[in-house]
């Protein structure tokens, strides 16, 4: 395994080069948009919202750096069947993850393999390439129709 | 490049010129600093920071105001700067020099002063499509406030102005045309002295935005014959803080004040107030003086370097780098006009330009990757940024070298 310090992870490469879950979905029933204007990233995410209020179905398309592509890639397989709690509670978890300060502990274990995005907070830089796909995630599910910016 | 002209830029001593500047001279980390964004800001040398270290603990003073003696030396001093950029562009007046924070504020000086008072609704202002967004927004800001019109010179696919383009655009009801010198995204050098003279036949002022242009070119203003330039210290080996606008003395003389404050007022009552001659007319409020002292350490130090050899130095500094990126697959050179600097722009097909400027970053190379504040510019090439290698005298070919292997190390990672 890579040393966790690092930016390109053997599997955020991967992510990048094959995103999971990339496309539109026939099924969804919230979409919204996510834009990052420093880099020009662009992302779509389309999510199938059950009678709960959980993910039952997701997808994203768009282009961008590996950082953002590789993100929204690994969360939709992430939050796929998960309720909007859960949701809630990964989204803060990860957003610690990756903005938390080098000595401070973070609790990867839940997390899973998003832990491959903890060297992004080595790069202050690129907090928000990560962390674009959770911020359209949070507006598709509240469907505001507004465009999440990282701004 | 022929032979001749290859020997002669070989005789150019960057590596002398590199050790006088201590960031590059490897005073501040152990591992070579490989500094390929020059466009952005450019390093300073020992003789720049020296003198600004210098003004404040040993000849500091406020300027235009003190009656005694470091005030009126550091005036002095102030003052004389003005001459040295009358040296640099090749004018005489120093009237004709204003100090501003940078090429932002000299353009939007004009803007706001000559162009408020001069336009009216309907009234064309000409730019082009590779501008800096310092050189577009103040523009749109004045056509808000006027209902002038902003008109836009396309671009040909090599990232060129073409004069016949430039022509086609102009009108009589165009009131000035602002181009930049040279582009900041792309290196294309643009023919200025024509453009100018097709806008002044068209009855229009000129505005040149030369912050790419005084490091990397000559710049004589007798022979473009603009109405305006603007240029900042900082990407010519001066500190930040600091530019010029340098403005036609009858142009200026005509202008209303562009802030009021201090310094710019002959005198003063509440029935009404008079405002001094040109250039303090324009300079409200105390100036960055130690800023203005640091820009003229940067002129001199400029004036001291064999200036031909370093601009032919440069030319093969892009020569060999082009060469040696067209050579790596799914590489794109974004901007291959005829005339440019030593600015490389570029993408790669399999790594997103933030991706490439990380890992760049992480062996020791330092590049650009984003907009480069052109959006514009990067619409019409049809991709969100790029990645930006801008060189500067101080380089040399080993930069070249560990530019190419970290670009060859980014594109086996990522295909």
């Amino acid at each position: 395994m890579d040393d966790l310090r690092d930016l390109y992870q053997a599997t955020i490469l991967d992510h990048n080069k094959r995103p999971r879950n990339f496309g539109e979905l026939a099924t969804a029933n919230h979409v919204a948009d996510g834009h990052n204007p420093l880099c020009g990233d662009q992302l779509r995410v389309h999510v199938r919202v059950g009678s709960n209020g959980g993910v039952e179905d997701i997808a994203f398309e768009g282009s961008g750096c590996a950082i953002s592509t590789a993100s929204a890639s690994l969360m939709t397989e992430f939050v796929k069947n998960l309720s909007r709690e859960e949701v809630d509670d990964a989204f803060e978890s990860f957003h610690d993850l990756v903005t938390r300060g080098p000595d401070d502990e973070v609790d990867i274990r839940s997390l899973d393999k998003l832990a491959v995005f903890s060297g992004v907070r080595e790069y202050p830089m690129r907090v928000k390439c990560a962390t674009l796909a959770w911020h359209t995630l949070r507006a598709a599910l509240e469907n505001s129709g507004q465009t999440a910016v990282t701004e | 490049m022929s032979s001749a002209s290859q020997t002669d830029a070989m005789a150019f001593d960057a590596k002398a010129i590199r050790a006088q500047f201590p960031v590059l001279a490897g005073e501040s980390g152990d591992s070579r600093l490989v500094y390929l964004d020059s466009g952005a800001s450019s390093q300073k040398p020992r003789a720049v920071i020296d003198a600004i270290d210098s003004f404040y603990k040993h000849e500091y003073a406020s300027v235009h105001r003190g009656l005694y003696a470091l005030s009126s030396e550091a005036t002095r001093r102030f003052e004389d700067v003005r001459a040295k950029v009358c040296r640099l562009l090749g004018t005489k007046n120093p009237h004709e020099v204003v100090f501003t924070r940078g090429t932002t504020e000299s353009i939007n000086l004009v803007a706001q002063s000559w162009g408020r008072s001069n336009l009216e609704a309907g009234d064309e202002i000409l730019i082009t499509q590779l501008e800096h967004h310092s050189n577009i927004v103040p523009w749109q800001l004045l056509c808000e406030q006027t209902g002038a019109v902003l008109k836009v010179v396309p671009i040909n696919e090599r990232g060129e102005v073409e004069p016949a383009a430039f022509e086609a655009r102009l009108s009589s009801r165009t009131k000035i045309a602002a181009v930049a010198h040279v582009s900041n995204a792309l290196g294309t050098v643009l023919p200025v002295s024509d453009l100018c003279s097709r806008a002044r036949s068209a009855g229009a002022l000129t505005l040149v935005d030369g912050a790419q242009a005084v490091p990397h070119v000559p710049v004589d203003l007798a022979e473009i014959k603009c109405d305006f330039y603007a240029f900042s210290a900082h990407k010519m080996f001066g500190p930040t803080g600091t530019g010029v606008l340098w403005g036609r003395h009858d142009l200026l003389e005509a202008m209303p004040p562009y802030q009021g404050g201090g310094s710019m007022i002959q005198s003063v009552r509440f029935e009404g107030t008079t405002f001094a001659s040109p250039p303090q007319r324009f300079e409200a409020g105390t100036p960055d003086v130690a800023g203005v002292i640091g820009l003229g350490a940067a002129l001199d130090w400029f004036d001291s370097v064999d200036r031909v050899g370093a601009f032919r130095w440069e030319d093969h500094l892009l020569e060999t780098a082009t060469r040696a990126l067209e050579t790596i697959p799914g590489l794109r050179i974004l901007g291959t006009a005829a005339q440019k600097v030593a600015v490389i722009s570029f993408v790669l097909d399999c790594a997103h330009p933030h991706d490439i400027a990380t890992i760049l970053d992480q062996h020791g190379v330092a590049v650009r990757a984003g907009h480069h504040c052109a959006q514009p510019l990067m619409e019409f090439f049809g991709v969100p940024a790029t990645a930006r290698a801008s060189l500067a005298l101080y380089n040399t070919l080993e930069d070249i070298d560990a530019l190419v292997e970290a670009i060859e190390k980014t594109r086996k990672m990522f295909s």
